[in-house]
């Protein structure tokens, strides 16, 4: 299920590529999995890494909520979660997380607009995807 | 065989009107004039970047405005452990018979050379461009995303990091060239304004205007030299996002290597420089290096282990949390006073013993890690 396909002619600016969807990629020769996109395995050099859509499940690893933005425009969304999780699929990736998240936390992530942007959002519903 | 021979360390704060070359020439006059050098006995030169003037060929730039003809030059970027790599740097240069003196600097007006949004916009990219700066995270945020982890896992608490603040802050006020002298207590910490959960603004080091400049000589000459008996690095990941621990960051094996071969374990260490951008940093660094046990750090500290006076006196002039931090001069300020210790010139500072020291620095969100081990020479 290689969504390269799909995900040409995707603008950058969607996330990352992904479009509304959290993806990832896996290397077809070691199963390596990993988050930041190649063209290339980081782990055994192969050329042709899959990207997949990630069901989006995890559990928080890492959290911390900002109250010092650094520009106006995330000024306004302030004070917001920012969370590291561990995707169901094995890799970790940054997002936004519901103010109420915590360590241990499962959680499920999409892609949502903050502040004008979209980018990865978490939280702990499953009703609302 | 390297030596320090010479360093120069100005004021930390406020330097209204001064650019990064003049900073970078005020503090290589002091540290020439510590050497009892003119800057023609200088034949190598490497150098920081500033983020106030950013440049292709900084170490260039200086050597045309400070009138330097070095046969070797060049800057390095490495976040904040810029400043330590370049002292191993000279190190390995000198001990290579590349240049004879390296003069090694770093400066910034960091403080009032741009607004606090571009400084802290700037600092930010150490995230990654794509994936995590858009998110509209900060440096503190990286570092409260690792605070948490830490926290969770080794039951350190939010009064233990202040802890640090506290001692550093005590430090610093006998030293007249920090920034922030006023002293503070643990309340004061736990009271200040949240940043990024869990770190609080007195968990956070300042943004400031200042320089730091050293010569690292082949021999041991001058007044005042220390030598240098071993350096190391190691490098993780550079992002959060991609590092595999948050909490294991490699800075104890950097260190042991560096102790190592200098033919020294970590119980002949009579003092420690350790940087400390976050009271997270330094909890973090102490205790994988071994200075403290897991999650015991803020008690050592409230209980006087680091003081002047204490088992293992560090960061006398106050650190990056309370001396200030203009960024590659930053952690080098923890080895101007490493060098002020050695050489028993620390005054009302001065430590019993330091005869031996360990300078650790790291740069990114834990993603670089330098080590220096000091001799008496």
């Amino acid at each position: 299920m290689n969504d390269d396909a799909a995900i040409d002619g995707v603008s950058k600016s969607d996330w990352t590529r992904g479009g509304d969807r959290i993806v990832f990629q896996r290397c077809v020769a070691c199963r390596h999995t990993w988050y930041f996109r190649r063209e290339f395995c980081p782990q055994c050099g192969d050329q042709g890494p899959a990207t997949h859509t990630s069901a989006g499940a995890g559990t928080v690893h890492a959290t911390t909520l900002v109250q010092r933005a650094p520009s106006d425009e995330f000024r306004a969304a302030a004070p917001y979660r920012i969370v590291l999780v561990d995707v169901a699929e094995g890799f970790r990736m940054m997002g936004h997380g519901d103010a109420a998240l915590a360590i241990g936390d499962a959680v499920r992530g999409r892609v949502r607009t903050i502040a004008g942007r979209k980018m990865p959002f978490f939280d702990k519903g499953t009703d609302e995807s | 065989m390297s030596y320090v021979i010479g360093s120069g360390l100005t004021r930390y704060g406020r330097h209204e009107g001064r650019g990064t070359l003049d900073l970078m020439s005020t503090a290589t006059d002091l540290a020439l004039a510590n050497a009892g050098l003119e800057r023609g006995a200088i034949d190598g030169l490497v150098c920081g970047y500033s983020t106030t003037l950013p440049h292709l060929m900084l170490a260039t730039v200086f050597a045309e405005h400070f009138g330097l003809a070095p046969r070797y030059a060049h800057a390095v970027q490495l976040g904040g452990a810029t400043g330590f790599a370049l002292v191993m740097l000279a190190h390995l240069l000198v001990e290579s018979g590349a240049a004879e003196r390296v003069l090694v600097v770093g400066a910034e007006n960091r403080m009032t050379g741009q607004s606090r949004d571009s400084a802290i916009q700037v600092l930010a990219q150490v995230g990654h461009p794509d994936y995590e700066v858009p998110l509209g995270p900060t440096i503190p945020a990286y570092y409260g995303l690792v605070a948490s982890r830490y926290m969770h896992e080794f039951g350190s608490t939010e009064t233990d990091l202040a802890e640090l603040a506290v001692a550093m802050r005590r430090h610093a006020a006998l030293h007249d060239g920090a920034q922030f002298r006023t002293p503070i207590g643990v309340a004061d910490v736990l009271a200040s304004r949240p940043i990024a959960a869990p770190l609080k603004m007195l968990d956070c080091c300042p943004v400031s205007d200042g320089g730091c400049a050293f010569v690292i000589s082949a021999a041991a000459e001058g007044p005042n030299p220390v030598r240098i008996g071993a350096a190391a690095q190691h490098h993780n990941a550079q992002h959060v996002s991609a590092a595999p621990s948050l909490t294991a960051c490699g800075a104890g094996a950097c260190a042991a290597r560096a102790l190592d071969a200098a033919g020294r374990t970590l119980a002949d260490v009579e003092h420690a420089a350790i940087y400390d951008s976050f009271t997270i940093t330094l909890t973090m660094l102490l205790e994988e290096i071994g200075f403290a046990p897991r999650g015991r750090a803020g008690a050592l500290a409230r209980d006087g282990h680091f003081d002047r006076d204490g088992a293992m006196p560090l960061n006398l002039h106050g650190g990056l949390l309370s001396y200030g931090h203009c960024g590659v001069g930053g952690a080098m300020a923890h080895l101007a006073e490493t060098h002020l210790q050695m050489t028993g010139r620390a005054g009302a500072r001065q430590a019993r013993r330091a005869g031996i020291a360990l300078l650790h620095g790291d740069g990114g969100v834990l993603s670089s890690h330098v080590s220096l081990v000091l001799e008496a020479a």
